[in-house]
């Protein structure tokens, strides 16, 4: 990691800095110069320029002042956040920061654990999601998740996907097999399994296996996405993909991406935020915080020099 | 010195070692001998008598005319309500106990009372079964009054077996089901009863098959030992394959005796074949499932 310079030119931001050698800079392009290479950048790269996504969209979910605790642990401190509408939101930071669960926040998932202790407060859109009142079932429906460790059900990888359909009352067994089509082309992994529907699951490999996962979630269309390492498991191939896939998806969908792959969040994410012992360092645009951190941990992280 | 105690405490180790494995080999050899023989007594003295006939004929003070028909057929009843009442009971306590209860001390109290009631003598139940189905209830001494005896007997095991096979079904498929917007229920009906369906149908037949070989609670409750009939509503009175062997082997004839043998061949066989179907069970779809 230590060799790595991320470099994503900001055309609007002032710094017009020298250029030091190894830099390539083409202003109103997005280059990423990285000598790494098992690196592989996704193919598209045509993308509107998104810096400063936040101040020209509307915020869809809204974390303020968010705790969690688990027993006597404190895992987040204080997290306040703004994940806005139609962008990829990538949460970086050191192993047992706290990104997932952060993540679990969004969708309640974190309910499930024993001894959790949530304060502060999480808005989807204005609904209160900690609200006593909200309908936990409906909001996971809107907010879909793929986990970090890859749990497909036990079943077909027909049954998989259709599962989410088949809970919100789709029986049609041809408009399921739709969904299931086009879910599985939309992760990239129809080509390999269209033959092979009625096998089971477990039979798939491993990263087979997390982009079934990941179709699984979009099956249920979500308004929102919470991805927690989608990519960790999967070959450069299958992770340009999914990086594709999220491109895609940012055009009707809200995303937020954990990933330890810091080219990963610069090429496919509008926002950064950076998290580092549970609290929250810093956030901002993607391209602002891996060239002019506002903090020196950021800095050292980006940049390698630890985590 | 030091060198030479350590070689000689070695020694004593290895040699601790080897009595101790050449123990648990006797102890297992002793076991298996006595099941030969056991066996072996009981085919020797039933095995001419198990014909069609003895199947298919009722009771007679004549050994050579007597059958177990009337036995069977009770034993099959009592199976059938048996399984009838315990099965969604004991499903149905294992699924809240395991997927809905907070683990609080009032479920940590049920647990605890479970797991005791499943050590408690059978006869006992007997006498609450006399009690409470065939005089509170006034279910009379019917199969009625039988199946539901026995499934307090096999209850506990059912539950705790379904508890364990339900433990088996990993948190994180229950977390995709209810990250994809699944109620409990539909978490529970979806993934994990079908799951961990191999294990519960496994500790279901070995409950079950303690039923059948149950015959103190049965005594306790009433049971006749002279049916000449096969049972024809659950409001019947009935007798048991073990009850009609406890009968047999209590008499001075030794015919009756041979005969015994020959219904214990048929109730072993019965036992044998249920054990069979579990392992299968546990085998075919065991296997398919792995985390
Ligand atoms: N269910 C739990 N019970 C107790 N502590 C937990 C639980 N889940 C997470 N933690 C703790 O909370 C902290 C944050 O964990 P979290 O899983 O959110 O980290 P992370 O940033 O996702 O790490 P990674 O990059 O390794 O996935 C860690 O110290 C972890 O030990
Ligand atoms: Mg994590």
């Amino acid at each position: 990691m230590s060799a790595k310079t991320i470099d994503i030119p900001d055309s609007t931001s002032v710094k017009p800095e020298p250029l030091t050698g190894d830099q390539v800079m083409d202003v109103g392009d997005q280059t990423i110069e990285i000598d790494d290479p098992t690196f592989t950048q996704a193919p598209v790269v045509d993308r509107p320029n998104t810096v400063g996504a936040s101040e020209n969209t509307v915020t869809r979910i809204r974390t303020r002042d968010l705790s969690v605790f688990y027993g006597e642990v404190q895992a987040l401190k204080n997290i306040s956040l703004s994940v806005p509408q139609h962008r990829v939101t990538a949460l970086i930071g050191p192993s047992g920061c706290g990104k997932s669960t952060f993540l679990r926040c969004l969708n309640r998932m974190n309910d499930m654990v024993d001894g959790v202790r949530i304060a502060g407060n999480v808005w989807l859109d204005d609904q209160d999601v900690y609200d006593t009142g909200t309908d936990v079932v409906e909001l996971r429906k809107r907010v879909g998740m793929v986990f970090q460790k890859s749990n497909p059900f036990p079943k077909s990888i027909f049954d998989n996907v259709a599962y989410g359909p088949r809970l919100s009352g789709i029986r049609n067994r041809s408009e399921l097999h739709q969904i299931v089509e086009h879910s599985l082309k939309r992760s990239a992994l129809w080509n390999e399994v269209k033959e092979r529907l009625s096998d089971s699951a477990l039979q798939l490999s491993g990263g087979q296996q997390q982009r079934l996962c990941i179709a699984r979630a979009l099956a249920t269309d979500p308004e929102i996405l919470l991805m927690d390492e989608p990519a960790s498991a999967l070959d450069p191939a299958s992770t340009a993909r999914i990086e594709n896939l999220i491109f895609e998806l940012r055009d009707r969908y809200t995303i937020v991406i954990v990933t330890h792959n810091m080219q990963q969040a610069a090429r496919v994410s509008d926002r950064t935020a950076f998290f580092y012992e549970g609290r929250m360092i810093e956030d901002g645009p993607t391209k602002q915080l891996f060239t002019t951190p506002a903090e020196k941990q950021t800095e050292d992280y980006i940049t390698g020099r630890f985590g | 010195m030091n060198s030479a105690t350590n070689v000689g405490g070695r020694r004593g180790k290895r040699m601790i070692s080897l009595l101790f494995s050449a123990g648990c080999l006797m102890a297992t050899m002793l076991c298996l001998m006595m099941l030969l023989v056991l066996l072996w007594s009981v085919i020797s003295e039933g095995a001419a008598w198990l014909n069609w006939d003895f199947l298919n004929n009722f009771l007679s003070r004549h050994p050579e005319k007597a059958g177990i028909k009337s036995a069977l057929a009770g034993s099959l009843w009592l199976t059938a309500f048996t399984a009838l009442f315990s099965l969604p009971l004991g499903i149905g306590a294992a699924v809240y106990l395991e997927e809905y209860a907070a683990n609080s001390w009032w479920r940590k109290m049920i647990q605890l009372n479970i797991s005791n009631l499943a050590g408690v003598p059978s006869i006992v139940y007997g006498i609450l079964g006399l009690g409470l189905f065939v005089q509170t209830f006034a279910l009379g001494r019917s199969v009625i009054s039988g199946a539901l005896t026995l499934s307090l007997v096999v209850l506990p095991i059912i539950i705790l077996t379904t508890q364990e096979a339900l433990r088996g079904v990993p948190d994180s498929i229950r977390h995709a089901s209810y990250a994809l917007g699944a109620t409990r229920w539909q978490t529970v009906y979806c993934q994990v009863l079908p799951a961990s369906l191999p294990g519960i149908m496994t500790g279901v037949i070995l409950a079950l098959s303690r039923a059948v070989g149950e015959a103190a609670p049965l005594v306790a409750v009433g049971a006749l030992t002279w049916v000449t009939f096969v049972p024809s509503s659950p409001m019947d009175q009935f007798t048991s394959l073990p009850i009609q062997i406890f009968n047999w082997s209590a008499r001075p004839r030794p015919e009756f005796h041979q005969i015994a043998g020959a219904a214990i061949m048929v109730l072993l066989l019965v036992l044998i074949s249920m054990n069979t179907i579990a392992v299968f069970v546990r085998y075919k779809y065991g296997k398919r499932i792995r985390w």
